[in-house]
């Protein structure tokens, strides 16, 4: 009978990253289902005086690998600390966050163990305790619900901002037990770090996002979206127009061949609403549309549309926004 | 230098997907194929690799003979040899065992760097890249938006939330594409270069020819299975924002936004 679900924590620059009380809460509840324990794995550097607070969100026990040179992610490090945490509490199954590393990690991991992975998955059930993950594919346009063979140890990716978070509760603490594996032999190492200190909303986290497209016109015009990207908390996306422009960094492109994103309210300025564009930002909880050409097919998938020209509506919208804050603060 | 790229076919991204009769598998017959445009920037940094440093481009992909066009296109774009597995046994494997496929095909081939997508634009499996490399025993860099080798070691760029971070690798090693077409700018195939695809060697390969047990690759040996697809809720009809003028349209908006969608 299952013993316990392992998590993957995620620790970058001394803190568990956000995505990891997403996956806790997931295998919390998963964990409840089977009548398991909830364990974690945590890898990083500094990440053994932190690693009790985990706790907060019913972790029982943490396995961690606390070491100067795991500062950075990079597969080949973190991969067997992860696989000899699997080995020591023999889960049934294991939880990652699909972040940028997780789901790195969860790739090399699974193959490391001979697991099968469901990768960036929307939703996990268990049922008699049978684990399902629902996950999209062709970039959202269908979803596939797995299942694993008898006796296959299911290692399932969470699309970030889509489950549930648990409120953490206070004073809970996490037995810490150190993984006792050497830091392995590398052949591959991290030579620079490049963090954006500017502030800016990191776009698959964002639960707001103000895009622009081809509509923009211009690298300049993108001014009067970050304005309005400031006073909302937002992040600012854009179109592969705008980016294959030169307007904007590859990094913002929302769509098929940039990130997929899941925030609460998507902003969609001078965008057409192209499949490849909407496979992006279809799923955003609310979508809203200006556009000029009151037939743009971005309207048939907006919650709110405004058929104006965003030069004059923009300024306007920021207006009010800003009055709505004001009231609100 | 000898650089593999893993190259998948899937459907055109304006393909619209439908759920095949038997609920577990999508309907084909009328989808346009390309190559996936992640192993598309694949193919372009694999061509810049052998433009620096000399040696060849091979393409290697699992599928049925329809992926022969990709492969060719590949080749036209200046690759120099393709290998393409298509083995009935694999029908409903498991993408470990595509990986591991795919690993004894690249353990063939003598190479250097090892460059495929991130994933694939059909199934958004975003796995086989990590997982070949672990069956090959070799580091690996994913989610590249620059590569760079000096022919002893490779330099990626990584995208990581808040920032880029520089990796380096000992040869040999596995890359994985990130980016967009903005990044790699893939070349299309030149007319000459179509011609010359023609006559370049391809070869299929079924798993034996790999030295693989076919069983313990098979649709049996999967470890996990798609049991059904479902299509996406359908959005409710929006809404257009009416009002006499700009600044009313906006406050209704804001309205809308703050009182009924609650997400401002
Ligand atoms: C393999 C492949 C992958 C792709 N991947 C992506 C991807 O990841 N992301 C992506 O976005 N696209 C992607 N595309 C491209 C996609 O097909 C579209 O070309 C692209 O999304 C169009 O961008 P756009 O909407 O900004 O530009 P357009 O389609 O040109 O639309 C501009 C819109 O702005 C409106 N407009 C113009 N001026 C104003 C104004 N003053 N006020 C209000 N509205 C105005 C116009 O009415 C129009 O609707 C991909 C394509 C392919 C083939
Ligand atoms: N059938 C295949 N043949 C060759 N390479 C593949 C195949 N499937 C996946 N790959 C490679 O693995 C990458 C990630 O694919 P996936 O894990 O399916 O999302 C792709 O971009 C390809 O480079």
């Amino acid at each position: 009978m299952a013993k316990c679900v392992l998590i993957v924590a995620e620790f970058r620059g001394g803190n568990f990253r956000r995505v990891s009380s997403e996956g806790a809460s997931e295998g919390k509840r998963i964990a409840d289902a089977l009548g398991a324990t909830l364990c974690a794995v945590a890898v990083g550097s500094g990440v053994a005086d932190k690693a009790a607070e985990l706790g907060r969100y019913g972790v029982k026990t943490v396995y961690v690998a606390d070491d100067p040179a795991l500062e950075s992610y990079l597969a080949e490090a973190y991969v067997p600390f992860a696989a000899d945490a699997v080995t020591q509490c023999d889960p049934a199954a294991v939880i990652l966050p699909a972040s940028v590393d997780g789901k790195d990690l969860g790739a090399r991991l699974s193959a490391a163990l001979g697991a099968a992975l469901a990768q960036d998955c929307t939703q996990i059930t268990c049922d008699g305790g049978k684990i399902k993950a629902k996950r999209p594919v062709f970039a959202g346009k269908c979803f596939a619900w797995c299942e694993w063979a008898e006796g296959a140890l299911p290692v399932i990716s969470c699309r970030p901002n889509v489950m549930d978070c648990l409120l953490p509760s206070e004073g809970d603490q996490a037995e810490v037990v150190k993984l006792s594996l050497p830091v392995p032999a590398l052949r591959s190492r991290v030579k620079g770090i490049d963090l954006d200190t500017s502030g800016k909303v990191e776009l698959t986290e964002a639960e707001i996002i103000v895009s622009g497209g081809r509509g923009m016109k211009g690298p300049e015009n993108y001014a009067m979206l970050e304005e309005l990207a400031k006073i909302l908390g937002a992040a600012v996306g854009a179109s592969r127009a705008a980016v294959d422009s030169g307007w904007r960094p590859h990094s913002d492109q929302v769509g098929q061949t940039g990130k997929v994103v899941n925030p609460n309210l998507y902003i969609a300025a001078g965008i057409s609403g192209a499949i490849q564009h909407l496979a992006g930002m279809g799923s955003s909880k609310f979508i809203v549309a200006i556009n000029k050409d009151g037939e743009a097919p971005i309207f048939s998938k907006a919650d709110f549309g405004v058929v104006e020209d965003l030069f004059n509506f923009i300024p306007a919208f920021t207006e009010e926004v800003r009055k709505l804050k004001a009231t609100c603060s | 230098m000898n650089v593999v790229v893993l190259l998948k076919q899937t459907p055109d991204t304006e393909s619209v997907i439908r759920i095949a009769g038997d609920g577990k598998s999508i309907a084909t017959d009328d989808l346009k194929w390309i190559i996936n445009p992640y192993d598309e920037f694949a193919v372009e940094a694999a061509l810049r690799l052998k433009e620096k440093h000399g040696g060849t481009v091979t393409i290697v992909s699992w599928g049925p003979q329809r992926v022969v066009e990709s492969v060719r296109t590949a080749l036209a774009m200046g690759a120099d040899t393709g290998v393409l597995i298509d083995d009935p046994a694999l029908e409903g494997a498991d993408s470990l065992s595509i990986a591991k496929a795919l690993a004894a095909a690249v353990k063939e081939l003598s190479a250097d760097v090892v460059v495929c997508g991130s994933r694939a634009v059909d199934y958004d499996l975003g796995q086989r890249g990590a997982m070949v490399a672990e069956f090959l025993g070799w580091p690996h860099l994913a989610l590249a938006v620059s590569m760079e080798s000096d022919g002893s070691h490779v330099v990626i760029e990584r995208p990581i939330e808040g920032g880029k971070v520089t990796l380096e690798a000992d040869l040999p090693a596995l890359v994985t594409m990130g980016g967009s077409h903005a990044v790699w700018n893939p070349r299309y195939a030149s007319l000459p270069g179509i011609m010359k695809a023609k006559k370049k060697p391809l070869a299929t390969k079924k798993l034996a020819d790999l030295g693989l047990d076919p069983a313990e690759c098979s649709a049996q040996a999967a470890k996990m299975q798609v049991t059904s697809f479902e299509m996406p809720p359908q959005r409710a009809a929006g809404r257009i924002i009416e009002g006499e003028d700009t600044a009313a349209k906006a406050r209704e908006l804001v309205r809308a936004l703050h009182e009924e969608a609650k997400v401002m």
